[in-house]
């Protein structure tokens, strides 16, 4: 029951071009200025077949939810529509759309035969007539249409802005329920839209921060279970976990994959002290990275595995420093005012996230790797434990609200600060891991 | 031993208890979850009988508190230790997990390491008082466990505690 999307073969095809215009390319710059979204139609996907209409109808809602949620796009709205669109292949009216000042839209056809369903699509630049990019065909099972919806918005996504895409991923988190001194937490994982929430433990023990493996398909996490903080390996389609061996005595937390998935760095407290160690999976042979009196955790990897960014009190308040992959002597990077934790080091290996506490309020923000160019994304009573989309545009978080009822939930913001948005889940959440993107 | 001195740090810790007793959602919620963290259970036992360890979490004081992102113990918490130590060390059948806490100023792993080091400075200080280390494992839930859920200082500076919890031996 817990096996996610194995049934879900993704296929991808390409269409044959259809002659259009050349025009100017259809294009979205990211950068720091303020953007006026782009606006955009899909009209509903071309079901073939009764059995067909409502995925058809769905997908095309999932692929403008993506879209718009970026706070790049603008939707424009059915009731706008001058033109239907009744055959995938018949011509676009451009200038329909046009009037109705769409520059973007996405037409699609959706077939299902038995449990098989098959999605083909065109982007269109509507102001040049030209389509962006070629049509391409999706299929697979119909369990597997939210995905098919996704890898559809990226390629729209993708080819617009010219960046990488993020939709067709996942998110794991804890799942919190129950009051503040009595929480109950497990492991969950759901699309990175907050859909198809799945639980991976029960709330018997408490679990803490999950982090995904480079290539998806493992979670490292930490749970009470035996009665003190340990480190598991859960595989994520299986749901089968396994306990990494430890020390005696000790507690081992903060757990997060080098970018090879074979060996994991975290934290060891031993006597009061935590330091950072790496751990090699299959062996459990572990190396201990650093040795001082002060408490070294939350570290990551830089994507090509040489350097660690880890949060550090050794100058008497918690701050980041970078080192070697091996261990020995380490930089301090962050110099602003308050105190700095949790660093991710982004995918795209030039910007470092971070949980920042200044003057009783947190932030999320991001430096770039030398600590130079602080940008606080957000502030609120208590943000923190940022993690990256695959592309590096997007960060995800943990909000706390105060007081005696606070609870946690999840937010997004772009890396320049704008679209803050809470990430729907069925209850309270924290400490996401953005999956890598889905193949 | 002195007498005396033992007298007058029981006599300061009753207080101490007295006044958590005044709030009633720091003993004993019934709720019955999670036993043995970070005291929200009432220990066994009648506070009037000294073997009891009710008496140790209610009489002695289980519990010591420390300043914002500190593990050093004040006088208040040594005396408190002291008590502990010398009730351990007349109730040799009963071992002990000491809890460190976190307020929930901080993140979640920085705030597990501090625990990991206000757990380690009690189990210390019990050994310094003669309290055999054998008997004595330590734990860390950071902030997951506050036992006061407001979000200012009055609740923060219980949160910030090490908890000293029996184990090992039956009660009748």
């Amino acid at each position: 029951m817990m096996k996610f999307l194995t049934s879900l073969f993704l296929g991808a095809a390409l269409l044959a071009a259809p002659a259009h215009a050349q025009g100017q390319p259809l294009r979205i710059v990211i950068d720091e200025g303020v953007i006026e979204p782009m606006p955009f139609a899909v009209p509903d996907f071309v079901p073939d077949s009764a059995a067909a209409a409502d995925y058809a109808r769905e997908i095309s809602r999932v692929i403008s939810a993506d879209l718009t949620g970026t706070g790049l796009f603008r939707e424009i709205s059915s009731d706008a529509f001058i033109s239907r669109v009744s055959s995938f292949e018949a011509p676009v009216q451009f200038a329909d759309w046009k009037a109705i000042n769409a520059q973007a839209l996405v037409t699609g056809a959706v077939n299902v035969s038995g449990n098989r369903l098959s999605v083909r699509f065109r982007i269109w630049d509507v102001f040049s007539g030209a389509e962006l990019g070629s049509g391409l065909q999706f299929a697979g099972t119909t369990d597997g249409w939210r995905r098919m919806a996704h890898k559809v918005a990226d390629q729209v996504y993708s080819r617009i802005t010219g960046e990488g895409a993020y939709f067709d991923s996942r998110v794991a988190f804890v799942s919190e329920s129950g009051p503040k001194d009595q929480r109950r937490k497990r492991l969950a994982i759901m699309d990175y839209d907050g859909a198809n929430v799945q639980y991976l433990t029960d709330s018997s023990s408490i679990v803490l921060a999950p982090r995904f493996s480079p290539a998806g398909d493992r979670l490292l996490y930490t749970s009470y279970e035996s009665g003190t903080p340990r480190i598991y390996v859960l595989d994520v389609n299986r749901v089968q976990r396994q306990v990494l061996p430890t020390q005696e005595g000790t507690m081992s937390f903060a757990p997060r994959f080098a970018p090879d998935g074979k060996t994991v760095l975290y934290s060891l407290a031993q006597g009061g002290n935590t330091d950072l160690w790496r751990m090699d999976i299959s062996t459990g042979n572990s190396v201990r990275l650093t040795s001082a009196p002060s408490i070294e955790t939350a570290p990551s990897y830089s994507p090509d595995g040489s350097r660690i960014v880890f949060e550090s009190d050794r100058s008497g308040t918690p701050q980041l420093y970078v080192m070697p992959a091996n261990g020995g002597e380490a930089t301090r990077i962050s110099f602003g005012q308050g105190r700095y934790g949790t660093p991710v080091w982004s995918p795209r290996g030039d910007l470092i996230a971070f949980t920042k506490q200044n003057k009783g309020r947190f932030h999320i923000g991001v430096m770039r790797i030398d600590g130079s160019e602080e940008r606080l994304l957000t502030a609120s009573f208590l943000d923190e434990g940022p993690t990256w989309s695959p592309n590096g545009r997007v960060i995800m978080f943990t909000r706390e609200t105060q007081g005696a009822s606070g609870q946690s939930s999840l937010y997004s913001v772009d890396i320049s600060g704008r679209n803050l948005r809470p990430v729907r889940t069925p209850d309270g959440a924290s400490d996401p891991s953005w999956s890598p993107l889905q193949n | 031993m002195n007498i005396l001195g033992k007298i007058t740090a029981l006599g300061a810790l009753t207080l101490i208890a007295a006044c958590s007793n005044n709030d009633p959602s720091s003993w004993g919620d019934g709720s019955g979850t999670g036993t043995g963290i970070g005291g929200s259970t009432l220990a066994p036992g009648s506070v009037s009988d000294p073997r009891s360890p009710a008496y140790f979490q209610q009489a002695v004081g289980d519990r010591v508190l420390f300043a914002v992102d500190q593990s050093t113990l004040s006088p208040e918490a040594q005396s408190t230790l002291q008590a502990q130590a010398q009730w351990l060390m007349a109730n040799p059948d009963y071992s002990a997990t000491i809890e460190g806490h976190a307020d929930e100023q901080g993140t979640r792993e920085y705030n597990l390491a501090l625990g990991a080091r206000r757990a380690n400075a009690a189990r210390e200080y019990l050994i310094s008082r003669g309290v055999a280390g054998s008997r004595l494992t330590t734990v860390s839930y950071g902030k997951e466990r506050p036992i006061e859920i407001c979000s200012d200082e009055s609740c923060y500076t219980k949160n910030r505690r090490a908890v000293t919890v029996l184990t090992g031996a039956t009660t009748g």
